[in-house]
Parts: structure tokens; sequence; C-alpha cells
């Protein structure tokens, strides 16, 4: 693990050496966020969301805990006191916001995390591991963000329950038990209401052991870098502590700086009013929506609309399950041996359109289910998926890639550090 | 040394046949993960719908209200359940179609019970994802085919609550329910 010139922990007082000798936790942390991880020098600010990413798990995971020391998951009393919170508790309101707030911005981070390791191929070989186990960060998000929506009993969170379980009663034979099985009960209820509670409670615990695997795994060959080529020498890093740790530093009080305005301005822009009317199984919402971070899933589930050999609604849920699970191939799918999408020039504008076909997903996802968005959402779905299994491992063969820096020291020297997101395709 | 080479049964180092410590490997690790395969019974198993919900499963309904073009919402199994009392008109406009053109194929005879045509007695969920269709209240709307309307996806039900239009892939569904009396519904 890690390059022979890091920095070795060598611990000064002896208290810090006793504990060296029994537990050497110091020296864990050291070597892993510290002084003794060598990254290389050329990183730009698409390289801060790992950290972001996990400070809006650490707010979640503190915000989390203490609503749940005053929320009761209980169907007849989940929404009052929800409200209790909101009314009653000292800094309720500010815990409730922060918590919901953020997970909307743990959403973007985390999406723009993801943006960077699509861009700088940071899913390529020795990362393939890495991509693997960030995905199933992203399942296991996905998963968590919907069981809290369900938590406050409003409107929106029982037809969310209600619709999103009901994506497994479209598997034949088995989906209506399923579904059952689920749920506990016919509808959503208290038996769903309490397991969701449970779930939402340990998922973020899972996700935090998934993130040390993750770490651990992208320690073996060392971060990426806008270049994408390896590192060669010593020349080539800096230690971790203190030129990242700074770095993101930065980056967290820019971070904190836009989750705050919207926390203290705006904290109901990303929600829908909907949730403030409790939850009624009689009545269905005019316009049920998921929360912004689902829309382009949403999108694809809804694109399909016409029976073909299987149902419509079946190939709804397994090209939105697909869509995702597409994501795990693509260390295979992209062959080029050309990491970085800066020294890509056909990669780089295929990227981009896909990038734009995944905003317009969103915006379909979040409109009416009515024309022209069902058609316009069948065709962004329909690219979506020639991108990943007929674009992109064309592009890998074709593409004749850009001459690469002959290291990472020699391109920073030139100014050509890859640093920028070039658009221009002299990289 | 020469001793402990001795304490190993007869056949044990021939290389054919079952080792007596495989037999005893597989045995032992086959009884545990019997074990644990049983006791991973009840964890899944406490998800199902307990004996509380359960008991809600069945209810009588009393259609003497109900006049002619009127439906009602009652709640089965914590599910909306739509009871229609239909129009001359509107059986007449489920029995002009023909069957084999619909999604799902289906009568209005099959969909109601004998001699009791008029009453359309189907859950209020639609089979696309599970929203509440529009059309069994006062004033709502009830879509081109004068049944039910589902505002999520623009699922279309007709008079006999059979799919015409949208997404959802089967009828409304039909619960069990038997005539107790000519105005008595038992559903369940």
């Amino acid at each position: 693990m890690s390059f022979p010139w890091a920095n070795h922990y060598a611990p000064k007082h002896s208290l810090t050496k006793w504990l060296d000798e029994r537990l050497p936790l110091p020296r864990l942390v050291y070597n892993a966020v510290g002084a003794g991880y060598p990254v290389p020098r050329n990183l730009n600010y698409f390289w801060n969301f790992g950290v972001l990413s996990g400070a809006a798990l650490g707010i979640q995971i503190v915000t989390g805990i203490i609503l749940a020391m005053h929320y009761a998951a209980n169907a007849g009393v989940a929404f009052d006191s929800v409200e209790h919170i909101m009314r009653d508790v000292n800094s309720g309101w500010m815990l409730r916001y922060a918590h919901a707030t953020g997970a909307s911005f743990f959403f973007i981070v985390v999406y723009l995390h993801i943006f960077r390791g699509l861009f700088y191929g940071s899913y390529k070989a020795p990362r393939e591991m890495v991509w693997l186990l960030g995905l199933v960060i992203f399942l296991l998000m996905m998963a968590t963000a919907f069981m809290g929506y369900v938590l406050p009993w409003g409107q929106m969170s029982f037809w969310g329950a209600k619709v999103i379980t009901g994506l497994f009663s479209a598997i034949p034979v088995v989906g209506t038990p399923i579904q059952t099985w689920l749920l506990g009960g016919f509808a959503p209820d208290n038996a769903a209401l309490n397991r969701f509670f449970s779930l939402h409670y340990l998922l973020p615990f899972v996700i935090a052991g998934v993130i040390v695997l993750h770490i651990w795994a992208l320690h073996i060959p060392g971060s990426s870098n806008p270049t994408g080529i390896e590192v060669k020498g010593p020349q080539d890093t800096v230690p971790f502590h203190p030129y990242y740790t700074a770095k993101d530093g930065f980056g967290l009080g820019v971070f904190l700086i836009l989750y705050c305005l919207v926390l203290f301005y705006a904290p109901n822009y990303l929600g829908h009013p909907d949730n403030y009317i409790p939850a009624n199984p009689l009545s269905t919402p005019a316009h049920i929506v998921p929360e912004w971070y689902f829309w382009p899933f949403y999108a694809i589930l809804r694109a399909f609309t016409v029976d073909f050999i299987l149902p419509a609604k079946l190939w709804g849920v397994l090209a939105m399950f697909g869509s995702i699970l597409l994501l795990f191939f693509l260390p295979w799918l992209d062959k080029s041996p050309v990491r970085s999408g800066n020294y890509r020039p056909a990669f780089k504008k295929f990227f981009w359109l896909l990038v734009i076909d995944v905003l317009i997903l969103g915006y379909c996802g979040g409109s009416p289910a009515e024309e022209p968005f069902v058609m316009i959402s069948q065709l962004a779905a329909a690219y979506y998926f020639a991108h990943f299994l007929i674009i992109l491992p064309i592009v890998s063969r074709m593409e004749r890639p850009l001459p690469l820096p002959n290291s990472i020291t020699e391109a920073v020297l030139e100014g050509k550090s890859g640093a920028t997101l070039s658009t221009s395709t002299q990289g | 040394m020469a001793t402990l080479e001795h304490t190993d049964m007869p056949g044990e180092d021939t290389g054919d046949g079952v080792r007596r410590r495989d037999f005893i490997n597989i045995a032992a690790v086959s009884f545990a993960g019997a074990g644990a395969a049983t006791v991973l019974l009840p964890l899944i198993n406490q998800m199902n719908p307990s004996a509380d919900v359960l008991a809600l499963a069945s209810i009588e309904v009393d259609l003497s209200a109900i006049k002619e073009g009127q439906a009602i919402k009652t709640i089965f199994r914590k599910q909306p359940l739509f009871v229609r009392h239909l129009t001359a008109a509107e059986i007449a406009a489920a029995d002009k179609v023909d069957p084999s053109s619909l999604r799902d194929p289906q009568t209005l005879e099959q969909r109601t019970v004998g001699g009791h045509k008029q009453w359309l007695i189907t859950m209020g969920v639609c089979t696309h994802l599970g929203c509440v269709p529009l059309g069994a209240g006062e004033g709502e709307i009830k879509g081109e085919f004068g049944g039910y309307f589902c505002p999520c996806h623009g699922s279309v039900y007709d008079t006999a609550a059979r799919i015409r239009k949208g997404p959802a892939p089967k009828n409304l569904e039909v619960p069990k329910y038997a005539f107790k009396s000519d105005t008595v519904v038992q559903v369940g």
C-alpha cells in the first residue's frame, strides 16, 4: 500500500509511543488521511467531492440521531411528532431543515463526485473496485433517502412508499407477495413506517462501513489525477496532510456556505408542499414526484408506455434498475487505455452529451406524465443506454487520443496539468 | 513420534474413499447451515402482514344508500374500495366493447356477480403503481371512457373499470365478495 517514499509515522511523545505499540490508531489515520499518504500534486477542485460527501454523511448522521430522539415512528403520531420537532423542540426546526437540506446536498456532492469519476476515467484499472464500491454506496444512499422521505408520513411520504414498493409488484408471479412482504400489509401503514425507520437508522452506518472499504481500495493504487497518468516518482506527489487537508478544508468552507444559504433562506425550496399534508390513503396527490435527486431515474421508469413481449410496467422497472446496474460494467465497457477525458477529443464530446441527456431526463422526471415530456424522456432514456452500450465501446476503440505528457511533474511545469476541465480539444 | 503416526484410523491416508474427518466436517457444517436457515425463516417471515393487519381483511358494505350512477369509496385492507352503481347507459357502454380488443380481456359479466350486473365492486388501486384513480367521488374526472382516471401516470379505465389507455397493465382488481342479501355485500 502507498508509495515507498511515503512519510513514516514516528511518534515522539511517550504517550503516543505507548499507544502506537498497543493500538496503532494514530498510525492508521496518519497513513490514511495524514502526511503518510502521498497524493498526486496536480489534483483540481473536482477532487474535493469525496471529502465533501463524507462531511455530508457526517452532518446527516449527527442531525439524524438527534431527530430520532424526538420523532415517533408510529403512523398515528409520526406527522404530529415532526410538527412537534418544528414548533416545540428547541432548535428543532433547524435540525430538521439541516437534515432535509443535508440530504439534497449529500446528493449534489455525490453526483459531482460521480461526474468527476466519469470524466477523468477514475473507474478504469486499477481502480475498478473503488468505482464498484462507490456504486454500492450510491445504491445504499438511494434506499436510505427514500425511506427517510417516508418518515414524516405526509402525502408525498405515503404515496412515495406506495409507488416505490409498487415497483416490485411488476415482477411476474411473486411481485405482489413481495410488495406485501416489504410493507407488512396491503398498503403502507404502521408496519411499513416502523421498518423503514429501523432501516433508515441502520443504513447510514452501513454506508460508513462501505466508505471505509472504498477508501481502502483507493489507497492500494493511490488517487488518480486530472492527467490520468500514473505517479512515477516522489516529485509527482505531495503528502495528503497538510496540502490536501488544507485544500479540502477550503472546499468544505465553500460547501458549508452554500448549504447554509439554502438551509436558512430556502429550506423548503427542494422539498414538496404536499408533504405538509398528513398521509391520506384515500386520496392521491394530483402530481406525485420523488425528490429531485431521483428525477432522472423516475423519467426512465415512466418512459415505457407500450407492452412489448413484457408488460410496459415491467420494462420501466427493469430499465430504471438497469440504468444504475449498467454503471457496474463501465470499467469493462470503456476499453480506452487513456483515462482522462482531457486527452480524449471524441469521448469528451459524447461525455458532455450524456451530461445534457441526464439533465433532460431529470427535467422530464420532475414534470407531469404528459406530452411532450413522455416522448422526450423516451428519447433521452434511449440515448442514455446507447451512450454506455454502443457509443462508449465504439469510441474507445476508434478514437485517437491526444499525446499524453511524460509525467505529472512535466504536465504541471508546462502548465498542462489537466487541472482545468477544458472543453477545447487541445487538452 | 512413531506412535503418533499410528493414531490415525486405518484407510485415512490411502487417498481413496471418504475420509472420516471430511465426513465429520461436512456433517457439522451442514447441520449448522440447516440450523441457520431455520433461524432465518422467522426473521424473514416477521415482515409479512401481522395478525391484526389480517384481521381487518374482511368487511361488509351496505349498498342501500347508493343511488344509480353513484359510487362510494370505502376502505378494504387499508386500501380504497370503489363500489359503483352502474346506470343502464354505462352497462350498455361496457357491453358494447369487444373484449378481445382489450389489454386485459374481460366482460362486465366476468367482473360482476350473476344477477347483480349493476354493482361494480373494485379496488380503488391503479394497477400501474398503486395510486387512487379519480371518478368515484362526486365531481371527479372520470376519464374519456366514463369510468376512472388515474392522475399519476394517466391510466384510463372504462365503466367496467377495465384498462383502456395508459401504462397500467391490468383492469382494476375485483376482490372476492358475495351478496349476503340484496343490499349487503361481504368483501374479503
